[in-house]
């Protein structure tokens, strides 16, 4: 039972930390149609951001802080430069150039922050919590992962939702020419969208780095499943996003602890595979692709 | 081209009598084929202006040179007055122009209310940052948004559906929620473009009586197919063929102009 709870826990917090990756990627690409290969990079880079300022001596938060406005101006700096020269041409130019930022980023942390593995400090406790007697494999920075990739969903579905600035975005996302003609700056609305997403992005790097080793490749093993994730929701749900990322999280979690670990890459393309033949779209999507 | 005008905000001190939108010898060329061959056309503050004209004759490219989706091979806009290189869509509503479209452009994925709050959005005052974190300004702000916009869905009869999405509505219902995300904006001119496609005659008449109420309030420019809704709205009309100007003149005027009766009923009358 104890293995049972233990193995569901860390599902739940693995999957938050893909949920938000996923998101990340979702937020792109119903603003941008785009599926930004770069995301794990971009995460990357401003996780070592933060990691290099608390061995300058800055305390975890403000370096957390610092990470996540890096990201904000990393995330609008390449829409912004890069990414509006590809919008609205060839599908093909975008992959390219994701795929480039990737490669550019990856090798620009290993020149400017090292390839050496450094470990990532932790705010919060990484001992399990005891209940009634048993300790169970709840800690604390996994209840802060949690509540952080929660608050921060929150925070963007009220953006969204409630705000006037957010009604802009998602009508820019949606028809973009409609929009301009109704006085929406688009141009404006994507470069924040990508830059909301970057700050999710680097919330997920920081969050995944926490408590274990980081170098410029850490977040290449997180891109699979933050991409499953993502498509097994639908890529055009952020609610699909966050449930693609607890099912692949809570999926990987018990294959890993009862079946073994070597076959959890195995597994996320298993659970994908399942998925896309039930629902082709993914299991939030508003219309289901038939083949006719 | 011979505008040298500014593409960028609204010149404050544009002639505020003078029309809001002038197309003087415009010309569009899609590489071979010349869509508008030296078109001249005034839409006035408080005028129904209609442009008619057979399938192919322009219309839809007059309207797109107006706001912007089709930049003019050459000839000259003016915007009250003042010369323009040309007019962008995202300064449109700034220039207080608003357009309908014919396939209503209505955002599926966002409520009638929603909709309507989108294009009430040059009224709006807060800036993007304030807007990005929801100052109390941005608050009331966004409140005063809702407000005008569920007012524009009262006036035209449609806010029992405001919290309804735009597919599950019936056409004609759609077709007023996109006016009123038109309307909502305050224009000083609207851009109509085939308002009563789909709509049934009495819908059409209620179209009319719609139309002939803006007039106090801004100037309309009509492209439509249906000559009744025409000739009963418009001042003025300005006749379209082969992308050239062939007639301009009242309703009177234009249904005994020999050239018109040519072009529609495809006999020489001259």
């Amino acid at each position: 039972m104890q293995q049972l709870v233990n193995t569901a826990l860390g599902g739940i917090t693995l999957g938050m930390v893909f949920a938000a990756f996923a998101l990340a990627l979702v937020m792109i690409w119903r603003s941008t149609r785009i599926v930004n290969f770069a995301q794990a990079a971009m995460a990357m880079v401003t996780t070592m951001l933060a990691l290099s300022l608390i061995e300058r001596g800055w305390s975890y938060w403000a370096a957390f802080l610092a990470a996540l406005a890096t990201g904000f101006v990393l995330g609008a700096v390449i829409e912004r430069t890069l990414v509006r020269r590809v919008e609205g041409g060839p599908e093909l130019n975008a992959v390219i150039l994701t795929l480039g930022l990737f490669i550019v980023l990856t090798a620009g942390a290993e020149i400017v922050f090292g390839s050496d593995y450094r470990s990532f400090p932790v705010p919060f406790s990484l001992s399990g919590t005891e209940i009634g007697g048993t300790t169970y494999a709840l800690t604390g920075f996994d209840i802060f992962t949690v509540v952080a990739v929660l608050v921060t969903m929150g925070l963007l579905l009220a953006l969204f939702q409630f705000t006037d600035i957010g009604l802009r975005m998602r009508a820019a996302a949606h028809q973009q020419e409609v929009a301009r003609l109704l006085g929406v700056k688009v141009g404006r609305m994507l470069t924040l969208g990508w830059a909301l997403a970057a700050v999710v992005g680097s919330l997920s790097g920081l969050l995944i780095g926490g408590g274990s080793l980081v170098h410029p490749h850490y977040m290449e093993s997180v891109v699979v499943f933050g991409f499953v994730a993502a498509v097994l929701g639908g890529l055009d749900s952020p609610a699909g996003a966050v449930v693609g990322g607890l099912l692949l999280g809570v999926t990987l979690s018990f294959v890993s602890g009862y079946v073994g670990s070597g076959l959890v890459a195995l597994a996320a393309l298993v659970v994908l595979v399942v998925v896309l033949m039930v629902r082709p779209g993914g299991l939030f999507s508003a219309t289901t692709a038939r083949r006719v | 081209m011979s505008a040298s005008g500014s593409t960028t905000a609204p010149d404050s001190r544009a002639d505020t009598s003078a029309p809001v939108l002038e197309l003087h010898d415009v010309t569009v060329r899609f590489g071979g084929l010349t869509a508008l061959d030296s078109v001249g056309l005034a839409a006035r503050p408080g005028v129904v202006h209609g442009v008619i004209g057979p399938n192919g004759a322009g219309k839809t490219t007059l309207f797109n040179v107006a706001c912007g989706f089709v930049r003019p091979t050459s000839g000259t806009l003016l915007h009250r007055g003042a010369p323009r290189a040309r007019f962008l869509p995202h300064q449109l509503a700034g220039l207080r122009v608003a357009r309908t479209l014919q396939g209503l452009g209505l955002f599926d994925r966002l409520t009638v209310l929603d909709n309507v709050m989108v294009g009430a959005d040059r009224t709006a005052r807060s800036t993007f940052w304030g807007g990005l974190l929801s100052t109390p300004g941005s608050w009331r702000d966004e409140r005063a948004v809702r407000d005008r916009a569920m007012a524009q869905l009262e006036e035209l009869g449609v806010a029992q559906h405001a919290g309804r999405y735009p597919s599950s509505l019936p056409y004609p219902v759609r077709k007023r929620v996109a006016l009123a995300r038109a309307l909502v904006s305050e224009p000083e001119l609207l851009l109509l473009d085939e308002p009563a496609s789909g709509l049934s005659s009495d819908e059409m008449d209620e179209l009319a009586g719609l139309v002939e109420g803006l007039t106090d309030r801004m100037g309309v420019l009509l492209v439509e197919h249906h000559m009744d809704l025409v000739m009963r709205v418009c001042d003025e009309i300005t006749v379209l063929d082969f992308g050239k100007v062939i007639a301009h003149g009242t309703p009177a005027e234009v249904q005994t102009d020999p050239a018109v009766l040519a072009a529609y009923l495809g006999e020489d009358v001259a």
